[in-house]
């Protein structure tokens, strides 16, 4: 685990594995409770991250799924196959909590997947997707990039007070 | 986390404490496939000390009730949940496909 570090602002390299969640979990609690976030917000955080980071654990590198299936990686979307890794920093400008995931796996837009049914009877209910619906409902602002040769980047943005929605609704870009 | 499991007379406890995510889950649908495998279906879940539970936990839950609900065989029933686990129960519409109980004593006592 590496670390580097500005007055707001903290990066540090977790191997891409599950067992690397809580010591992730441990990392933004400490972040969230420096930007001044309640136990609530806390929470959501830690299930936001939890939740982004088994995404690409599980889909970007395909290097550990539920069942423990390991799948190939796709070479040409992560051509050091080495760097199986999530940096994660966060930053903290004035009531909001920035987290940044990169990663160098396959991209992995969690737009891109459908909203779960959560009204549907037991026999037709799944679990999946309810992940990527936590971090839309807990974070703020969920934004993904991926640029070729340089990895993906999940930005995750959680304010300490709950946007205005009234009028300007969204946060400020990263 | 850690899983504990005690037969009962008619359920068995399942009681897990710490973290449910995508480490820990495989480890407490082990627990409650080897229970299924000798062919019992209702469970009490004891999630007191479940401090933490992700999209991964839910999943072995909701799998677990399926499974017992299948042809009537039994029923997995929740015990003591904790505030912020319940906020993600709520948060996932898992509330109305789980009988809730304040207490063991008396989830037990539902069978």
């Amino acid at each position: 685990m590496t670390q580097s570090s500005k007055p707001s602002e903290v990066s540090r390299i977790f191997p891409a594995r599950f067992d690397s969640l809580a010591d992730i979990c441990v990392f933004v609690t400490q972040r969230a409770e420096v930007a001044g976030f309640g136990p609530r917000a806390v929470y959501a955080v830690q299930v936001a991250v939890d939740e982004a980071c088994s995404n690409i654990i599980e889909h970007a590198y395909g290097s550990e799924g539920p069942t423990g299936v390991r799948r190939p990686l796709d070479t040409r979307t992560q051509p050091d196959k080495g760097a199986q890794t999530i940096e994660c920093t966060c930053r903290i400008k004035r009531d909001r909590l920035i987290i940044q995931l990169h990663d160098h796996g396959r991209p992995f837009d969690p737009a891109t997947v459908p909203k779960p049914d959560l009204e549907a009877d037991l026999s037709e209910r799944h679990a999946g997707g309810l992940g990527v619906y936590f971090i839309q409902q807990l974070m703020d602002a969920v934004q993904f990039e991926s640029v070729p040769g340089q990895g993906n980047t999940l930005t995750l943005i959680k304010c300490r007070t709950p946007p205005n929605l009234g009028g300007n609704s969204r946060p400020e870009p990263a | 986390m850690e899983v504990t499991t005690t037969e009962l007379t008619r359920c068995d406890l399942i009681k897990a404490i710490g973290r449910v995510n995508s480490q820990t889950a495989p480890q407490l649908e082990d627990a409650f496939e080897a229970l299924q495998n000798q062919g019992r279906h209702n469970f009490v879940f004891d999630m007191s000390q479940v401090d933490f539970i992700s999209s991964a936990g839910l999943r072995v839950m909701i799998h677990v009730q399926k499974t017992c609900k299948e042809n009537d065989r039994g029923e997995l029933v929740l015990a003591s949940v904790p505030a912020r686990v319940h906020e993600t129960l709520d948060l996932a519409g898992f509330v109305p496909l789980f009988q809730i109980y304040d207490t063991v004593v008396q989830a037990v006592g539902s069978f």
